[in-house]
């Protein structure tokens, strides 16, 4: 299966999967030729939108995968983060294993967590996830002999992919290493979309109590897909901090939250590249033109326009999901992309 | 028992206190979801803008509480219809679309907010001759603060009964249990919906004006009251208003008395709480009507 197949097997994506194979190689290759064109701050920029990718993907397994929509990864989104810079500072510069702490921890903060989240269905998911997210947040903020409060954690050194290699100082070098882990990472999610697993949860997502009456233990398929998101949106915080150097009680907020969960709406439901391309639309919505001299100090406002506007005009985004499942094929075809 | 209760009176009563600012958040939260599905992440503004209502018009005089109340509570009616007619559209789609629409605008607002008062946390002193402090059981305690009780309470009383004595309520409970139950009647259910809505939006502007001094307007601020509300209404059931102001007080304690006896465990004792409640009784404490 092609990585840019998406989740949605068996429709007709898998017919258009070999002229869709051409946009997905110049991607790749504008991605990997990017540093050799782009300025220092352009690849910086770069860099993040791969980590808000990996995080809007995280959200776009659970919101449309499973159908609970969430905005409560920016926690473990933060706990991965703050994993990852204690490891760095006390520990080891070396990237991979950075990866793996932080994603092993967030895994278990989502699990301890998601087995209340995912008694809930529906707005209350969302409630429960909402609050997760601000509890994780006011722990950053005030467990200060662990994070240091509001000043945050500098001094993170410089990241060593593997052991062996050469530390990272250069954006574009750091780059690479962010360009290699979303792909190793890609792979496995647009993997995981084509496993019976997945199509469990798609039925969860469409029918759970006939899910639960051919005899799937729901609530578990549910925990398990909300700990491996948790992992995911985990290891994307510790490639924020390779990239940033820096973490602070901000990146377990509830604006990065928000981000994510708007990047996999505009993105579409069930589509990985599709959050991937949110997550670009909105990070340089908020980056680029937030910076403009017109729009000086007000990207909270552009963001919220940008959320009223997607809502509005992209009614395909998520909803999609709601279609029954004969009319799927018909309707999907025509959804308008965002790229 | 009796000296524990004398050393932590302060912090039950500021519990009451804060409990009580959270029901008039919850119940106009926990009503919109129960009647329209809607969650209303903008909720949370609307307590902002009663509270800078009430910075913006505050001179020490009770006319000018008087004047804030007035204005605030107008300015939360025409919130409320203004965001009814913002999700109208959005019924058929979904509770994701319908929260991220109200997130939108939760960002317009702070932004415009922000730029037009600062981004400072802004203390809003009480009326002057509700300032200085009582003595309550050989306590000192500030005056406006019970002054506050008092007047919540008695707002709280009045939803209950309209709501629970009432017919106007019995048509609202009605509608949250079946609202196409209440159609085929004959009753034009977006007239309930409006009321409601632009209802729940003037109390919480209402807990806004009268909340200012307790907890002040500034960036963020609608977060902060937007969460706990959304615990509130976990904890005590949605679509309930008995279950609001029960959750309400339970997280009213659990921010004040919680925090003074485990102070190590603050940020935790939230999420505890939600813990222990929805283990126990999954739809909340207090739900409404089992809908069908």
């Amino acid at each position: 299966m092609s990585p840019n197949s998406g989740t949605d097997i068996g429709t007709a994506a898998r017919a258009g999967s070999a002229a869709r194979r051409v946009p997905a190689v110049m991607v790749l290759a504008g991605l990997a030729l990017a540093p050799f064109v782009l300025g220092s701050y352009a690849v910086g920029t770069l860099s993040r939108i791969l980590v808000l990718a990996l995080l809007a993907m995280s959200v776009n397994l659970l919101t449309g995968l499973t159908g609970l929509a969430t905005l409560g990864q920016s926690a473990y989104f933060g706990v991965g983060a703050y994993t990852a810079a204690i490891v760095a500072r006390k520990l080891t510069d070396v990237g991979v294993v950075q990866l793996l702490a932080a994603a092993a921890v967030s895994a278990l903060v989502a699990t301890a967590t998601g087995w209340l989240a995912v008694r809930a269905r529906g707005v209350v998911f969302l409630m429960l996830t909402l609050a997760i997210g601000e509890i994780v947040y006011s722990a950053a903020v005030n467990w200060k002999s662990l994070t240091n409060g509001t000043d945050g954690m500098s001094g993170i050194p410089p990241v060593v992919p593997l052991p062996g290699m050469p530390a990272l100082e250069l954006d574009g070098l750091v780059y690479f290493y962010v360009l290699a882990v979303f792909l190793v990472l890609f792979a496995m999610v647009a993997h995981l979309a084509g496993t019976p697993f997945a199509l469990a949860l798609r039925g969860i997502r469409d029918n759970e109590d006939r899910m639960r009456a051919i005899g799937y233990p729901t609530r578990r398929y549910a925990l398990t897909v909300y700990g491996g998101a948790g992992a995911l949106a985990g290891a994307a915080g510790a490639l924020w901090v390779s990239v940033q150097r820096f973490v602070s009680p901000g990146d377990a907020g509830f604006e990065i939250a928000a981000l994510a969960l708007l990047a996999a709406v505009i993105g579409g439901s069930g589509r990985i590249w599709g959050a991937c391309a949110g997550a670009a639309l909105v990070w340089l919505t908020r980056d680029y033109l937030g910076n403009l001299e017109v729009v000086d100090g007000h990207g909270k406002l552009l963001l919220g326009a940008l959320f009223v506007t997607a809502v509005y005009t992209l009614p395909r985004g998520l909803t999609g999901i709601r279609v029954p499942r004969g009319l799927r094929s018909v309707a999907w075809p025509s959804r308008k992309r965002t790229a | 028992m009796g000296g524990w209760l004398d050393s932590h009176l302060v912090s039950v009563v500021d519990g009451v206190a804060f409990g009580l600012l959270l029901f008039t958040l919850a119940v106009g939260l926990s009503l919109v979801f129960g009647l329209m599905d809607v969650l209303n992440l903008a909720h949370g503004t609307l307590y902002l803008a009663g509270a800078y209502v009430a910075y913006a018009l505050s001179d020490g005089s009770l006319w000018a509480l008087l004047l804030a109340l007035v204005a605030g509570v107008a300015a939360g009616t025409l919130g409320g219809a203004a965001l009814t007619l913002l999700t109208q559209p959005l019924a058929r789609r979904g509770h994701l679309d319908q929260a991220v629409l109200t997130l939108g605008i939760t960002f317009i607002a702070a932004d415009l907010l922000a730029a037009s008062f600062g981004g400072e946390v802004l203390p809003t002193d009480p009326p002057t001759a509700l300032r200085g402090s009582a003595d309550l059981l050989g306590h000192t305690y500030p005056i406006y603060r019970l002054v506050f009780i008092g007047v919540a309470l008695a707002a709280a009383a009045l939803v209950y009964l309209v709501f629970e004595r009432s017919s106007l309520g019995a048509l609202v409970r009605a509608a949250v249990a079946d609202r196409d139950m209440v159609r085929a009647l004959g009753v034009d259910t977006r007239k309930v919906l409006y009321g409601v809505f632009a209802f729940g939006a003037a109390l919480a502007a209402l807990g806004g004006v009268l909340g200012a001094p307790i907890l002040g307007p500034g960036p963020g601020v609608d977060e902060t009251v937007l969460v706990l509300s959304l615990v509130v209404v976990v904890v005590g059931g949605l679509g309930s208003v008995r279950g609001a102001l029960v959750g309400a007080l339970l997280i009213g304690q659990v921010q004040t008395l919680g925090v003074a006896l485990l102070p190590e465990y603050a940020p935790f004792l939230l999420f505890g709480t939600m813990l222990a409640v929805l283990v126990v009784r999954p739809r909340g404490l207090l739900p409404s009507a089992v809908r069908t």
